[in-house]
């Protein structure tokens, strides 16, 4: 029987958002209270500046789960974000950090 | 040439140039520039509401009536967390409100100042948006934002956060901002329209189910003309009622927990399901799985995120509905439907709405039904939240948009007085009856100086039976009969407590001939309450218990 190793489990289970979003204070709230008040845990959060700084770019590593696509739906609400992008779980954004996070 | 003002006379002045003729409020420490400001506006009539609360519900009253965004003012910490059911409430019946509150100066932000509480995190998830400005150049860029956001797509409340210093803070203005509106909504994509057309054309036994957001949109002709054409029997939601007059031959009134039987069988029996600006709210639905489980859906609905939530649609529309209906119109054949239609003149027959009382000023229908009969189409109903506004729903002929004012989404016992005030303050060439429990009336007496003080013409039916009426019926049925902190032990005097706070009182338990009295007191300009016992053993039926199919009611 072939064994399913850790990664293509995580690649299965998991996906990764890529969030566009106006750079101010109070943003990371609103988009991360979406899932918090869906009580939807977040595995992974990375957020940089990208380009001027007017704008941050959120990565989310997130539980795959049929509530994924009303989550997605409910962040492209906000006034603050600009664009949803969703990608795998073996995207390279969190993948290459895992140096960073050995126990 | 420029001007120099202070970031509080911004705001008012943008207030000003929104249009914005009354607000409500109460003041303390962090908003008194604006206040300050506020009262050498003559443009702008200030309500001095008792609790914040309150405030937040005038203002709803003045945008449920009036489809526009309307603003409340609090201070920070407790006036903010006072506002929070308010502002909680109009999120989830998507009312466009303005909070503006007052917050410490920016500089102790954070330092557990005096009545600091952090407004702009308690309020993400109970907003459409929210703001903490921070400069008086941002207040030009921030209040019409919110209003235009207040209003866009699905209106909801949006709440600014303005510091004190921020409010003191003098800058020269040389150039205004334009007053933000509501931005016009994508068209809906003109081949789902064919294809939704299509399908209402193939349907046999097709229901139009009619939400709030018929209601927003000032859809609902458009909707009573697509019933009309196609012959669609159509349901409403609560917030719904009205949209389609109650009595009208297609109306079979509202779905769900409370529903006419007739109405939920005719849902169950249905192929196909157009909703409009419905959410499909487990009130509604009841067991989502058993709701609707033979029929194709069609759900239109300006808020993608709307379709598919609750149950997948075979046809989304993401639209504004007043103009996805009116696209809708012309590709709908004109269909007699005449089985279907007997189908229904059938299961009225059947399962007839029982409306026991009727007759009886004295019992709860009849009640309703005599304040019906001294009003017209033109008068406003608000309710709070319990058994009178289930039965207000089911017995009032309402037959007009916005002419029906009800907490939905949130069910906020206390929404019903403040709510009314406002909704006078809006139109005050109407009559506003607030149906009003015992329970909840306490929860927002004190706005009843407010009334008083504005002398609006409200006239509040107190449906008083001592108890917390939908409590008690839950454990009655649901709890073996253990009633537990659902009975009222003392009452006050309602009659004295109106009399205490200024206004008139009218008692129909002591009154020789009760119509004539309830006729008296609504023809009477200026705010009224109206006390009434009714029975507490009456319940609202029939019901769909908790968790169960609609089709499984039970009672009457």
């Amino acid at each position: 029987m072939n064994a399913i190793n850790r990664n293509e489990l995580d690649a299965l289970n998991r996906a990764v958002l890529e969030i566009d979003v106006n750079n101010h204070p109070g943003v990371m709230s609103h988009v991360i209270g979406l899932f918090s008040r869906r009580t939807y845990n977040v595995e992974g959060i990375l957020c940089l500046p990208v380009g001027d700084g007017r704008q941050s770019r959120i990565w989310l590593l997130v539980n795959e789960d049929r509530r994924l696509p009303q989550m997605i739906k409910q962040a492209e609400k906000l006034e603050d974000v600009i664009a949803v992008r969703r990608h795998n779980a073996n995207h390279a954004v969190f993948s290459e950090l895992e140096s960073f996070f050995q126990a | 040439m420029t001007e120099t003002l202070t970031g509080a006379q911004i705001t008012v002045r943008l207030l000003e140039r929104q249009g914005i003729r009354t607000v409500a409020g109460i003041p303390g420490g962090a908003i008194l520039p604006i206040y300050d400001a506020l009262g050498q506006s003559t443009a702008i009539h200030h309500v001095l509401a008792r609790h914040e609360q309150g405030a937040g519900f005038m203002a709803q009253g003045m945008a449920r009536v009036s489809g526009q965004p309307a603003v409340c003012l609090a201070s920070s910490g407790p006036g903010a967390t006072n506002l929070l059911t308010a502002i909680a409430d109009a999120k989830l019946d998507s009312i466009p409100l303005v909070a503006i509150t007052g917050q410490v100066p920016r500089a102790m932000i954070g330092t557990d100042a005096f009545q600091e509480v952090d407004t702009y995190g308690l309020t993400i998830p109970i907003t459409k948006h929210n703001f903490l400005v921070s400069s008086a150049e941002e207040l030009l860029e921030v209040i019409p934002c919110a209003f235009r956001i207040a209003a866009s797509g699905r209106p909801g409340p949006v709440l600014v956060d303005i510091p004190k210093d921020v409010q003191t803070q003098a800058i020269e203005i040389a150039e205004w901002p334009e007053p933000g509106r509501a931005l016009p909504a994508p068209a809906a994509d003109a081949a789902l329209i064919e294809q939704a057309a299509a399908m209402i054309n193939a349907a046999q036994r097709p229901i139009l189910y009619l939400g709030g957001g018929v209601v927003h949109s000032g859809a609902a002709p458009a909707a009573v003309d697509l019933a009309e054409k196609a012959n669609l029997p159509t349901v409403m939601t609560l917030m719904a009622l009205g949209a389609m007059p109650v009595d009208h031959p297609l109306s079979l009134g509202m779905l769900g927990m409370h529903g006419a039987r007739y109405t939920n069988l005719a849902l169950d029996e249905c192929d196909l399901l157009i909703a409009v600006g419905a959410r499909f709210d487990d009130r509604a639905t009841g067991k989502v799985a058993a709701f609707c489980s033979k029929a194709k859906i069609i759900h239109i609905d300006i808020d993608p995120a709307e379709l598919d939530k609750i149950k997948t649609a075979h046809i989304g529309i993401t639209a504004d509905v007043s103009n996805a209906l009116h696209q809708l119109l012309p590709a709908v054949a004109e269909n007699d439907r005449k089985n279907w239609v007997d189908r229904i003149t059938a299961l009225q027959a059947e399962f007839p709405f029982q409306m026991p009382g009727a007759d009886d000023p004295r019992s709860h229908f009849g009640l309703i039904r005599t304040v019906a009969a001294c009003l017209d189409n033109d008068a406003i109903v608000a309710t709070d939240v319990g058994q009178h506004q289930m039965w207000v729903a089911q017995a009032y002929p309402l037959r007009r948009p916005r002419q029906w004012l009800t907490s939905g989404g949130l069910g906020t016992m206390g929404f019903g007085v403040p709510a009314a005030i406002g909704a006078a303050l809006a139109e005050p060439q109407r009559t506003v009856v607030c149906f009003t429990g015992d329970g909840s009336i306490l929860m927002n007496i004190q706005e009843l100086v407010t009334a008083a003080e504005e002398n609006i013409n409200v006239k509040i039916v107190l449906m008083d039976n001592a108890s917390l009426g939908l409590v008690h019926q839950q454990q009655t049925l649901f709890y073996g009969e253990r009633l537990f902190a659902s009975q009222f032990k003392a009452s006050p005097d309602f009659i004295k407590v109106a009399l205490g706070f200024g206004i008139a009182a009218v008692d129909l338990d002591t009154a020789a001939n009760p119509c004539a009295a309830l006729m008296e007191a609504i023809a009477r300009p200026g705010p009224c309450l109206i006390h009434a016992s009714i029975d507490a053993e009456q319940k609202v039926y029939p019901m769909v218990p908790p968790g169960a199919a609609n089709r499984d009611m039970i009672g009457a």
